[in-house]
């Protein structure tokens, strides 16, 4: 897709000129065609090239607009409707799990999780689902596939599926998705979640293990180079090797067998790590030379969904257009009471996806993205990220900037929540702030936590750093999930005065400062200052503002702060060394569920022990009874009734500084409809509608060009080059003495 | 001469070998792989399995310089300081850790890097000659004083500056270029006007001020007085033999850098989304991507080398009286 047609030097001047002397204004900034303009192709950017694209491996945020448009998972989410509820993508309908016992015997779905052994999921395929065109499934008359035997010969000068002349296609049947399933456990391309499902997935551990067998016997006698990314192994055909955890029952039925309860695994369904893959994809890519190529499933993904990658260079644009294979889906009929309103169910019922492609080029810088979002030639400043929106909204708060524009030009700035959170935590193993080795000592670094807390101000926090654009969160779970508003406020940190919860005065945190042995921040014992160590990876000058409030919170209790600012890399290290004695970090949420946080606090999962994501490395038995329990559970009044008590445990012992989420705003031109701004749902492109025809108009009217200032510097050149001529003439013309006079 | 250029070879091996050994031990031994896959594979559900998966699919879980498991000569090749830092002498950069083959990116990429930076290089030592010439003939008035003024004004302004406001003025407000991005082929043109043009200005005022000085140095000479007495004409005076005489130094600060021509522009393709090598450069320090870093690293070391050699030929080419022994 080319997308600007050449401009010669003598067409610009003409436009120009023309411009300047009959007004007739005609674009000359554009960065793309106005033909591209006039078609029904989303323009966007992206801030950092992918580094994967293949579904086993793809797990960052910046990579989801690709790949959540390619490939399709079994479930989705819901467009529009909130709490967050996954639907079917190309299944049939919502799987059916039937629990088993020890003895095989089925258990009734209301089963206590204790006597589930095994849960089992039926996952029924709609049939008629096709794949994009690709030249993996291309086949002679006789169905002999056409690209499975290449020669370095007929590579040459092969970069990108596209150059292939011949491509086809195929039904996605079941066993694409077990073999995807499979594939997970390659040990040729590390899988984020392979880790984690292995826990859960009947058998895929040691599936895991007999792959790397299998893999290790294809490198024997080969040198490492050989053997790895620099040099070619035969393809791994997974289809030869099975294992009962993902098994095909029928051509378009699978079946996936986990280990106990989990119902958390209906949210990784939802995940393109269980994108199906055909066969013939994988073993096409796996050719000799294929690699050299940058032809690879990390680099041109393949797959069943609305869109297919037609153009890719890294670190400057990616194009995505509309797969003609696929089947259509209809946009959502019901949704939030505010969408109606707000014209998203305007197309209720309609065949998605509505437009043709997406057109992404790289911005690394900020500045450049807004304005050229800001001269109509991207549709949204970025497919992944909210902080652009975020940064207008607050423009328009403040009146500052480009708020004018933004509204004369009716920028949508809609924004939610995101499901997700910053925190402070304190480390349990720490003498000082941790559980404490007896009880009087535990209560005293409770009491010392606690006060902490009352002198941390995170209603301030969010008013200079976030623009009022956060919430600060009360417990562990935060706003839009199930269980948020169990706890209604922090009673540690907040009183309730007139049914409304008021921070507790500093005094307050003095008292209990002095309690835990500290007066006036001083060690009682020895009149020594207390100082607390405070990690975080927050290096360099952005984050001095950050950290001189964290200090200011510490001096309000006349506590010394202790800043150690590391990379990212060493304050990991520190972390999982136990380290740390106060520190920072974030979680984006992997799936809306209350258990994805609460896990975060979950004593098996410490970080020191366990190399988990319990970072503080909470302990507390019954915190972790109840969370082995409520992990178990549907959103019931059971799991709501834990899920108190669990955040009542948490806020009692003040591990965490429960911090603030922040807000995710969308930014959409007034001619892209039914954007809805989220960080949980990754597929929203099929969703959007644009009208090319509005974007071509308003963006001749906002884009035409100002040459008359040109004069000025013009005139300003002169003022310096006549001054300049006339005293080199002047030069040149004189005498070594002057003329006599008579 | 000839052996004077083996010799300077010969030197720059040896540069090269010791800088292949600092970038190493940095990205190696300061650096480790475990901290390599660790950054790569982010910040959530990082296993150690998956770090070791991440290690041997690259080829780091084997000894950095000796593998006493293997045999014969492959004890010292098949080992990570073989692969990730010899082969680059056979400019062998294998891939990089995000998959994409470095050389197939490099050569790509230096198309556009050349593109912005030729140009920049060519008009603004061309202009910045041209004004510090007409500096020097006006030395001691007020074209001199304000044009100096006007240069410091320049060099005190960072480059940054200048990116921003150039992106604010002309394709912002003007609106007669497009703020960023790029294309190849015949259009490539209007998205490099702005920042070539940038680029001139933003060192303008440090080139011409610096050249004011040597011309300075050289116009008040005997020979340029001879030059004028025998009739010639200011500009053959000024560029024929003030500028020819003033040429060694401008040589050493010139040449050098015409081979790096080729690594690009860090932050001007930063902000003007062009996709070379500087860019190229930028975004694999953003994704902790080493094996790119110590590509770019070796070629920037080549290069300079190369550029060094370069001055001292040219120095003889502007000075006949410079033998190279």
């Amino acid at each position: 897709m080319r997308l600007i047609p050449p401009l010669s030097l003598w067409t610009l001047l003409r436009l120009l000129l023309a411009c300047l002397l009959v007004g007739a204004c005609d674009v000359v900034n554009a960065p793309v065609s106005q033909d591209l303009l006039g078609r029904n192709v989303l323009l966007s950017s992206y801030s950092e090239t992918p580094k994967h694209l293949d579904s086993v491996a793809s797990y960052s945020n910046n990579e989801t607009p690709w790949t959540y448009a390619i490939y399709e998972p079994p479930l989705k989410y819901h467009y529009l409707k909130r709490p967050y509820e996954l639907v079917p993508r190309t299944l049939a309908a919502m799987p059916v799990v039937t629990y088993y016992d020890k003895a095989g015997r089925v258990l009734p779905a209301n089963a206590p999780g204790a006597r589930i052994a095994r849960s089992v999921m039926e996952l029924r395929v709609k049939p008629g689902i096709r794949y994009q065109p690709h030249p993996a499934f291309a086949a002679d008359e006789a169905g002999r596939l056409l690209y499975h035997e290449l020669t370095p010969a007929e590579l040459e000068g092969k970069r990108a599926p596209g150059d292939f002349a011949r491509s086809g296609t195929r039904e996605l049947v079941a066993a694409d998705y077990v073999y995807a399933i499979r594939r997970l456990a390659t040990p040729r391309i590390e899988s984020p979640a392979f880790g984690f499902l292995s826990e859960h997935i009947t058998g895929l551990k040691a599936y895991g293990e007999r792959i790397k067998q299998v893999n290790s016997k294809m490198k024997e006698g080969l040198s490492a180079r050989e053997a790895g990314r620099f040099g070619h192994l035969p393809w791994l055909d997974f289809r030869q090797h099975g294992f009962p955890g993902a098994e095909v029952v029928d051509s378009h039925t699978l079946r996936i067998s986990i280990d106990g309860k989990y119902p958390q695994f209906k949210f990784w369904l939802a995940m393109t790590f269980f994108a199906p893959l055909a066969w013939e994809v994988d073993a096409f890519y796996s050719q000799p030379g294929m690699k050299a190529r940058n032809l690879t499933l990390d680099t041109w993904p393949v797959g069943t969904g609305p869109y297919m990658l037609t153009e890719y260079t890294p670190n400057h644009r990616m194009v995505l257009q509309r797969n003609p294979n696929y089947r259509g889906e209809p946009y959502p009929c019901e949704g939030e009471p505010q969408d109606r309103a707000e014209g998203l169910l305007a197309d209720c019922g309609k065949t998605t996806p509505f437009i043709d492609g997406m057109v992404s080029v790289i911005e690394k810088e900020g500045s450049p993205m807004t304005a050229k979002f800001l001269q109509g030639y991207y549709d949204m400043p970025q497919f992944e990220r909210g902080e652009p929106g975020t940064a207008m909204q607050v423009a328009i708060d403040d009146d500052t900037g480009r708020a004018r524009e933004l509204l004369a030009h009716k920028i949508k700035l809609p924004s939610t929540l995101q499901v997700g959170l910053w925190y402070y935590g304190f480390n349990w193993l720490d003498p000082v702030v941790g559980a404490g080795r007896t009880p009087d000592e535990a209560e005293r670094n409770r009491k010392l936590r606690q006060a902490i807390a009352i002198a941390f101000d995170f209603e301030e926090f969010i008013q200079i750093f976030e623009d009022n654009r956060a919430r600060p969160n009360v417990g562990p779970v935060v706003p839009g999930l199930f269980g948020s508003d169990a706890v209604k406020f922090n009673p540690q940190v907040y009183d309730l005065i007139e049914g409304k919860p008021r921070r507790k005065s500093i005094d307050e945190a003095r008292r209990l400062l002095a309690e835990a042995g500290y007066p006036d921040g001083r060690e009682a014992k020895t009149g020594k200052p207390l100082v607390i160590n405070y990690d975080t990876q927050g290096v360099g000058p952005g984050y001095k503002a950050r950290n001189d409030w964290t200090s200011k919170q510490f001096a309000k209790l006349n506590i010394a702060l202790e800043i150690r600012n590391t990379d990212y890399n060493r304050f990991q290290d520190k972390m999982r060394k136990g380290a740390a004695q106060f520190f920072s970090w974030g979680w984006l949420a992997d799936y809306p569920d209350p258990e994805n946080f609460l896990f975060l606090l979950y004593g098996p999962n410490a970080k020191v022990k366990g190399d988990g994501e319990n970072t503080a490395n909470y302990k507390s038995a019954e915190f972790d009874a109840l969370f082995e329990k409520m992990k178990d559970l549907d959103d019931t009044p059971e799991r709501l009734a834990i899920i108190r008590r669990m955040s009542e445990i948490v806020q009692k012992d003040g591990v965490w500084l429960f911090g603030w989420s922040e807000e995710y705003t969308g930014a959409y031109q007034q001619w892209l409809a039914n954007g809805k701004p989220s960080n949980i749902i990754r597929d929203s492109l099929p969703y959007l509608r644009l009208d090319p025809q509005r974007r071509l108009e308003l963006v001749r009217q906002w884009n035409a060009p100002q040459p008359w200032p040109l004069a000025w510097f013009g005139v300003g050149l002169l003022a310096l080059i006549v001054p300049a001529w006339m005293a080199w003439r002047r030069r040149q013309r004189a005498t070594a003495l002057a003329a006599r006079t008579a | 001469m000839l052996a004077y250029l083996a010799r300077r070879i010969a030197y720059g091996l040896l540069v090269l070998i010791g800088i292949n050994l600092v970038t190493f031990l940095l990205f190696f031994q300061v650096n480790t792989p475990d901290d390599m896959a660790r950054l790569q594979l982010g910040g959530k559900r990082v296993t150690p399995d998956a770090i070791a998966k991440w290690k041997a699919e690259r080829g780091y879980d084997r000894p950095l310089y000796v593998n006493p498991q293997a045999q014969g000569l492959r004890q010292v090749t098949d080992t990570v300081f073989f692969d990730s830092s010899a082969r680059m002498f056979a400019f062998d950069f294998g891939p990089a850790d995000s998959g994409r083959n470095i050389a197939s990116e490099i050569r790509r990429r230096a198309w556009p890097s050349l593109a912005l930076a030729l140009p920049v290089f060519i008009v603004g030592l061309g202009v910045s000659i041209t004004l510090a010439l007409g500096l020097a003939f006006f030395r001691g008035t007020y074209l001199d004083f304000w044009g100096s003024v006007i240069c410091v004004a320049m060099m005190s302004i960072s480059s940054l500056f200048f990116i921003v406001a150039g992106q604010f003025v002309f394709a912002r407000l003007l609106q007669l270029v497009p703020v960023s991005g790029f294309d190849v082929g015949p259009d490539a043109w209007r998205f490099l006007l702005l920042p070539v043009a940038i680029s001139i200005v933003a060192r303008l005022g440090g080139e011409t001020r610096f050249n004011r000085t040597l011309f300075l140095e050289e116009i008040n000479k005997d020979y340029v007085r001879t030059a004028r007495a025998k009739g010639l004409s200011e500009p053959a005076v000024l560029f024929g033999h003030v500028l020819r005489n003033a040429l060694i130094p401008i040589l050493s600060s010139s040449v050098a850098v015409i081979p790096l021509l080729f690594m690009g522009s860090l932050i001007t393709e930063s902000f003007f989304s062009i996709p070379g090598l500087g860019s190229y450069l930028i975004e694999a320090i953003a994704a902790q991507d080493f094996a790119v870093v110590r590509a770019m690293v070796f070629i920037g070391s080549v290069l300079y080398i190369i550029g060094l050699i370069l001055t001292d030929l040219s120095y003889s080419w502007a000075d006949p009286r410079i033998r190279l022994q």
